[in-house]
């Protein structure tokens, strides 16, 4: 560990409230129906898009209007991104350096489509041999955006449902969507492009570049449209990688600024919407109390990622690396990490991108050390409620809050109130159904792939050990939590050619998870939905001596030991057989 | 509102989201960068003599195809390479072949496996071998086993494609380089830290030498291939 790897995480910390308590707060103005600096710009734009819609009048939705909206969105959406990733071979720019693009086969699209429109964006294939300039903008971009809306929204729903007194409405889910785009994402993923642009990722529908190298060897290029789908991907907490190695790709992630720019992009709304969590329930200091605990949880896992990445692997050490810091070197455990990230821009990257829904990944997950590969483990296993992805850690969270001011309340004899709102019988059964349905997801479906043969076919022949089942657990684990991080040997896919000829999907893989996504996305929604239209109407009885309050110090303890207890009692023996046997032994398999 | 409206919407509403992030906004993108950062957003190309020879953002793997009998060795229908001791090498890579920029990949090796070991091994015993001049004296004489071998020799790294190679290895190649070309130390030395890469705004990252555009650079300076 050096120190100036130290002052960058610091400097992170730092920089990610700076930026995130402003967009929170403008966000909180967004989402009040206010008018902000960018109405003159985008107003006209809002006021045609929801007449398009037929939502020019905004009309307040039950919980009800609003799932169902969501759902038909999705729905569409789900459609027509399907359809646009199976007709490649039809597609303009279909062919780039003499190869002809043709679709994935079914099984591997439903999974892609799935991955998309669950902003998980898990990826069985690689981009640069897959998928046309066209599948990546038209399929993928508009995904990027409308699954971080909707994440979004549902948030900014469930927060309207704990601040309502009168009325059953949760605000309209059109309104609140194309407010979430204009108003929020399209400006800074635009601005964001351009900044990545500048430095090196790439902008351009060109063909593949053919280059002859100074000995003689050719190389080809691949190029595309990256920087517009860069930033929106970091942004939106999606994280599907234009190239196959992600951030790891020198054109997607150029330089160590770039590589921080990326960072920052990808946790600023899930920090922000924390902020606006605090302004829009009228105390600042709900937020902050939520915002500790993440923060708690988060540095946590950088020191401990950070150390191990830093100490080296088992394997370095059996093959007689020194992996101690020298003149000239970082050491530590650099297998699949790049030279210009070093180690600790690599081990913050893989918390900040494990943490939050996004997914993407500038070094190999599977190469990590036991330990270090225990915190992304960690992150998922909570259910990503640090900070987590756009809108989706803040309405997981939200679940938890509840759930700690229900156990707080037995423990102390009161009835358990949230900002004034009773919370009574109805809502912590859906609060618990919605915090146990990703969990479930996770472990029925790596059950259902290490205990049979067709899911073992997609661990990786050099997985060898509890490396084999962890690439299982990591795979379900990421897809049911919507994060699409991957231990990436776990293949569900198998491609001879670049262009899909002759390639062929594993079904048993593709379809669990494909499942699995859609499964852990809308029906925790539907319960974050339910519990918002539960709330809203509620009343609120006025603060007394007997309240507990959920803004102090020990809210925050409370919380935190909620959120470890449930995700350790729930996931302990699956780690234990996985990374833990790794981290505790210097034994190679 | 019925349920016919609120497919209406859901349609009308992906087919705009569509036209306006799937072309308005990617094009736009791609025709701003095209306007004030024509370089960067064409792959950073670097070119010699008016020809394009590669990216300074993605690496190359600085070999010679092995010929038998006037033809090429083929295994896995790629021909094989070994490693140009008159070039610096780049990190070892997971890409079929090594630097394949049109199919970037993991290694994907596992912390306690085996077969990471193994892969590690050979990386060494390659960059060891290097080290050896034919006559078997040691070029940089302090690099004799594993554990003088910076990290960065031995691990592949996370594209494939790393364009860097750590100061320390650059540094031990650099004794090999000298000899080879019939360059002083002091003045290879010196290339190296012309093209040290270091931290983005002095802070962020960890610096890194660019092998192609250190191996061009003494291209220019004692003679092409």
């Amino acid at each position: 560990m050096t120190v100036q790897g130290w002052a960058q995480i610091i400097l992170y910390m730092v920089l990610l409230v700076a930026l995130g308590y402003p967009l929170g707060m403008y966000m909180a103005r967004v989402y009040s129906g206010e008018r902000v600096l960018l109405s003159r710009v985008f107003g006209p734009f809002e006021r045609l898009a929801l007449s398009a819609f037929g939502q020019s009048e905004r009309r307040g939705q039950d919980w009800k209007h609003y799932a169902r909206s969501l759902i038909l969105f999705s729905l569409a959406g789900w459609l027509l991104l399907y359809i646009v990733l199976r007709t490649a071979s039809i597609q303009p720019w279909s062919s780039y350096a003499g190869v002809q693009f043709h679709a994935a086969p079914w099984d591997v699209t439903f999974n892609t489509t799935s991955s998309f429109l669950t902003n998980t964006n898990w990826q069985y294939y690689g981009g640069e041999t897959t998928l046309t300039y066209f599948s990546q903008m038209v399929g993928l971009t508009v995904q990027n955006f409308a699954s971080a809306a909707v994440g979004i929204v549902v948030a900014i729903a469930l927060i309207r449902g704990l601040v309502q007194r009168s009325g059953k409405s949760l605000g309209n889910f059109y309104e609140d969507l194309v407010r979430t785009v204009l108003y929020v994402l399209l400006p800074i993923a635009f601005i964001a492009a351009l900044v990545l642009a500048s430095q090196g990722v790439l902008a351009n529908i060109s063909h593949y570049l053919n280059v002859t190298g100074p000995t003689g060897l050719s190389q080809t290029i691949a190029q595309g449209p990256v920087a517009g789908q860069e930033a929106i991907k970091e942004l939106g907490t999606n994280g599907g990688g234009f190239f196959n190695v992600n951030a790891a790709h020198p054109f997607e992630n150029p330089n160590g600024f770039t590589n921080f720019f990326e960072m920052l992009l990808t946790l600023v709304i899930p920090v922000g919407l924390v902020f606006t969590y605090g302004k829009m329930v009228g105390s600042r200091r709900q937020g902050w109390a939520i915002f500790a605990t993440m923060g708690i949880l988060f540095f946590a896992g950088v020191c401990v990622a950070y150390a191990a990445e830093a100490h080296g692997s088992p394997a370095q050490h059996a093959a007689g690396l020194h992996t101690a810091v020298i003149s000239g070197s970082t050491g530590g455990n650099l297998e699949g990490k790049e030279q210009r990230f070093g180690i600790a821009g690599s081990a913050l990257f893989d918390v900040v991108t494990t943490v939050t829904s996004c997914g993407a990944v500038n070094s190999a997950i599977e190469s990590y050390t036991g330990l270090g590969g225990a915190i992304p483990f960690a992150n998922l296993s909570a259910s990503e409620v640090i900070f987590g992805g756009v809108g989706t850690g803040l309405y997981s969270m939200l679940l938890y809050v509840l759930l700690a001011v229900f156990i707080g309340g037995l423990m102390v004899g009161r009835t358990p109130e949230l900002l004034g709102k009773k919370v009574e019988a109805r809502e912590i059964k859906l609060v618990a159904l919605g915090i146990l349905i990703t969990p479930l997801a996770a472990l029925l479906s790596t059950a259902l792939a290490v205990a049979s043969k067709a899911g073992r076919a997609s661990i990786s022949t050099a997985a060898t050990g509890p490396q084999g089942f962890s690439e299982s657990l990591y795979a379900y684990l990421s897809q049911a939590n919507n994060n699409g991080s991957a231990f990436a040997g776990y293949t569900g896919f198998h491609q001879p050619n670049p262009g899909n000829l002759g390639s062929a999907g594993v079904a048993l893989a593709d379809l669990v998870g494909g499942f699995t996504m859609l499964f852990a996305r809308y029906a925790p929604i539907l319960f974050a939905l339910a519990v918002a239209g539960s709330l809203a109407g509620k009343r609120v009885s006025p603060v007394g001596l007997g309240t507990m309050r959920t803004d102090n110090p020990t809210f925050v303890i409370l919380l935190l030991g909620v959120i470890v207890l449930v995700g350790a009692l729930t996931f302990f023996p699956a780690l234990l057989l996985g990374p833990l046997v790794q981290a505790l032994t210097p034994h190679l398999y | 509102m019925s349920l016919g409206r609120d497919i209406r919407a859901a349609i009308v509403a992906i087919v705009v989201f569509t036209v306006a992030f799937g072309l308005g906004y990617p094009l736009l993108v791609v025709g701003v960068s095209q306007v004030l950062f024509p370089g960067a957003a064409n792959g950073s190309q670097v070119k010699v003599a008016g020809k394009v020879v590669g990216s300074s953002l993605i690496g190359q793997n600085f070999a010679d195809v092995v010929y038998k009998n006037g033809k090429p060795v083929m295994m896995n229908g790629e021909p094989v390479t070994t490693p140009d001791p008159r070039y610096f090498q780049s990190r070892p890579s997971a890409t079929v072949p090594p630097y394949n920029a049109a199919a970037s990949t993991f290694s994907n090796l596992g912390p306690n496996n085996t077969a990471t070991e193994t892969e590690i091994s050979g990386n060494v015993q390659t960059y060891l071998g290097l080290n050896k001049a034919p006559s078997g004296r040691l070029y940089d004489p302090a690099v004799r086993t594993a554990a003088e071998v910076p990290v960065d020799a031995a691990n592949s790294s996370a594209s494939g494609l790393d364009p860097d190679i750590s100061v320390a290895n650059a540094k031990i190649q650099a004794y090999r380089l000298a000899a080879v070309r019939g360059l002083s130390l002091a003045k290879v030395d010196s290339l190296i830290s012309t093209y040290t890469t270091g931290r983005s705004l002095g802070f962020f990252g960890e610096p890194g030498v660019n092998v192609l555009q250190l191996n061009l650079a003494l291209n220019r300076l004692s003679g092409g291939h």
